[in-house]
């Protein structure tokens, strides 16, 4: 039977939602029992929320000073060896996971496959390549650990309703001291997250500005909509990088997408292909946008947008 | 800081689009064009920069695949790089035999830094400067917005998916690098002409020790499954029509 470990992701309150859709795709295994790992200072709160998700089996609590922040050269051996009764590790394809993840592999001794999208068997699973031109089946070796991130933008979140066991681990494993948290800055805190929110209005270079984007903001918050950017308008400067959107940024999959003078390059589109609708604004009729929109609207944005911001 | 390595992967040129060929095996790769990874370029850019900050640091370019790559070590060479060391193979190289590769590498040459890019563009991994870092023992700091170097250390900002976190890491390390860390330089002629003088050594797998093989199998390459074309409205009241009727809005 399989046995995944999960690294659950969080901040000290909240499970991150990316971790419910790490549950999502270890259940389609199928018969496997699912363990979260919560590494922090004090993770009292996250492991009752992780308890309660469904598909859970256990919860594993590992609190120490050192875990306060997220470091991967700190987690990276603990889970090493949470990981010794495991068949199977996942993180999500976050930031976090990303980060983590390929050091835990490397330090087992095993290849990663990264981005998991679908899930053939324990060993057999689809990712995408090539900025999600080409889709590969990869099967990994039964004899060895495998070690993965999951594209949450592929999966569901699990739902609640589960009621795992919890249990507080000593983990024995050296902690390097050659890495340091130094502070974080986060954008925009009072918007809905991009990674999780239903809705998302992203703009492009054809906004013009970063006060010019200030529309999209504006609509956004009419909408309880989160912001995204495409590259290009991030690289111009009109948005912060945290709100690109695309294979290099986000991968996101909301029930709307509102594409607001992006042009629709593969690197962005790869980001947006798991969206419920996408609804693209662009004054350009042949941009490529419009081949993977729902609905689309050829016009000048800055007339649409204000009008849709009273109309919705 | 004495040395500076940098990890440059060959890969389809960043405006490409790739196609599956049709029996599946794999993307079609005939003739189009090669390039240094960007998130690479970026890397060895900012190699340079730290270089023509300090004193006397030697920035060595390195890379592992075929003959060919020499194009792409030659690029670095003629940005700048001293000199470039090739690990020449045919065989496709999976993330964590390319991080052992740079072991034995970084090994040989002691870098007090390792730049590389946070992905390559063709398999989109994400993996190797993590597992670089794990196998050498030694800090990482991924996604790098900005690096600052000084007294054995480095203090790295890194774009995270909440936003900014910095970092301080001993050195040596491995830093990979995000898109907004800097803007690669343009090569001059005279500099591509400089380049050809440069050293750039070809060695392989098996010189360096390394086993190379296929971790993981692919078992099939296939197009993504393509979103059915939509309307097209005339304007805003039937845009927000349609949004209403699909319970949007």
């Amino acid at each position: 039977m399989p046995k995944i470990l999960i690294v659950g992701e969080h901040d000290g309150k909240t499970l991150n939602p990316a971790t419910l859709k790490c549950v999502t795709c270890a259940a389609a295994i199928g018969e496997a029992e699912i363990t979260i790992a919560l590494l922090g200072a004090d993770t009292a709160a996250v492991a009752a929320q992780a308890a309660a998700v469904h598909g859970v089996h256990h919860v594993q609590r590992v609190d120490r000073p050192e875990n306060a922040h997220p470091l991967a050269a700190i987690f990276a051996p603990q889970i090493v060896a949470l990981a010794a009764d495991y068949t199977h590790v996942f993180g999500p394809s976050t930031s976090f996971g990303k980060d983590l993840t390929p050091r835990v592999a490397a330090l087992l001794g095993v290849p990663q496959v990264s981005d998991l999208m679908a899930v053939e068997s324990a060993y057999r699973f689809k990712r995408p390549i090539y900025a999600g031109n080409a889709i590969i089946t990869v099967e990994a070796d039964p004899a060895r650990k495998l070690v993965a991130t999951v594209r949450v933008a592929s999966f569901e979140a699990a739902a609640l309703g589960g009621t795992a066991t919890i249990e507080t681990k000593t983990v024995v494993a050296t902690l390097p001291t050659h890495t340091r948290y130094v502070g974080s800055k986060s954008g925009s805190t009072d918007r809905p997250d991009l990674q999780t929110a239903a809705k998302v209005i992203s703009g492009g270079r054809a906004l013009g500005s970063a006060e010019n984007f200030k529309i999209l903001f504006s609509l956004a918050a009419k909408m309880n909509a989160a912001v995204g950017a495409s590259r290009a308008a991030v690289d111009a400067g009109y948005a912060a990088n945290e709100m690109q959107v695309g294979q290099t940024g986000k991968i996101i999959s909301p029930e709307l997408y509102i594409a607001i003078g992006i042009s629709g390059a593969i690197q962005h589109l790869t980001g947006i292909k798991d969206a419920r609708t996408i609804v693209a604004i662009n004054k350009d009729g042949e941009a490529p946008i419009f081949e993977v929109a729902d609905v689309g609207l050829v016009g000048d944005l800055f007339q649409i947008v204000p009008e849709l911001e009273r109309l919705v | 800081m004495k040395k500076i390595m940098v990890c440059i992967k060959r890969v389809v040129d960043y405006n490409v689009r790739v196609r599956v060929k049709p029996d599946g095996s794999g993307v079609m790769l005939d003739g189009v064009k090669m390039s240094v990874n960007p998130f690479d370029e970026i890397a060895l850019e900012e190699a340079l920069r730290i270089k023509e900050r300090g004193t006397n640091v030697e920035v060595v370019a390195v890379s592992i695949g075929v003959a060919d790559t020499q194009q792409q070590l030659r690029t670095a060479l003629a940005m700048g790089a001293d000199r470039a060391i090739l690990v020449q193979t045919d065989t496709a190289i999976e993330p964590l035999i390319a991080a052992q590769t740079f072991l034995a590498l970084a090994k040989k040459e002691n870098p007090d830094l390792v730049l590389l890019g946070k992905q390559a563009i063709d398999d989109d991994a994400n993996q190797t400067g993590q597992m670089l870092a794990a196998i050498w023992e030694r800090p990482q700091a991924t996604y790098a917005s900005k690096v600052e170097v000084a007294d054995g250390k480095a203090t790295v900002t890194r774009e995270v998916d909440a936003g900014l976190e910095t970092i301080e890491i001993d050195l040596p390390a491995v830093v990979t690098v995000d898109l907004r860390l800097n803007e690669p330089r343009y090569v001059k002629l005279p500099d591509i002409m400089k380049a050809k003088k440069k050293p750039l050594d070809v060695t392989s797998l098996d010189a360096l020790g390394i086993a190379a093989g296929a971790l993981l199998k692919t078992v099939k390459t296939e197009p993504p499954s393509l979103r059915q074309k939509g309307i097209i409205v005339k304007d805003v009241p039937e845009l927000v029509d349609v949004l209403k009727k699909k319970g949007l809005i």
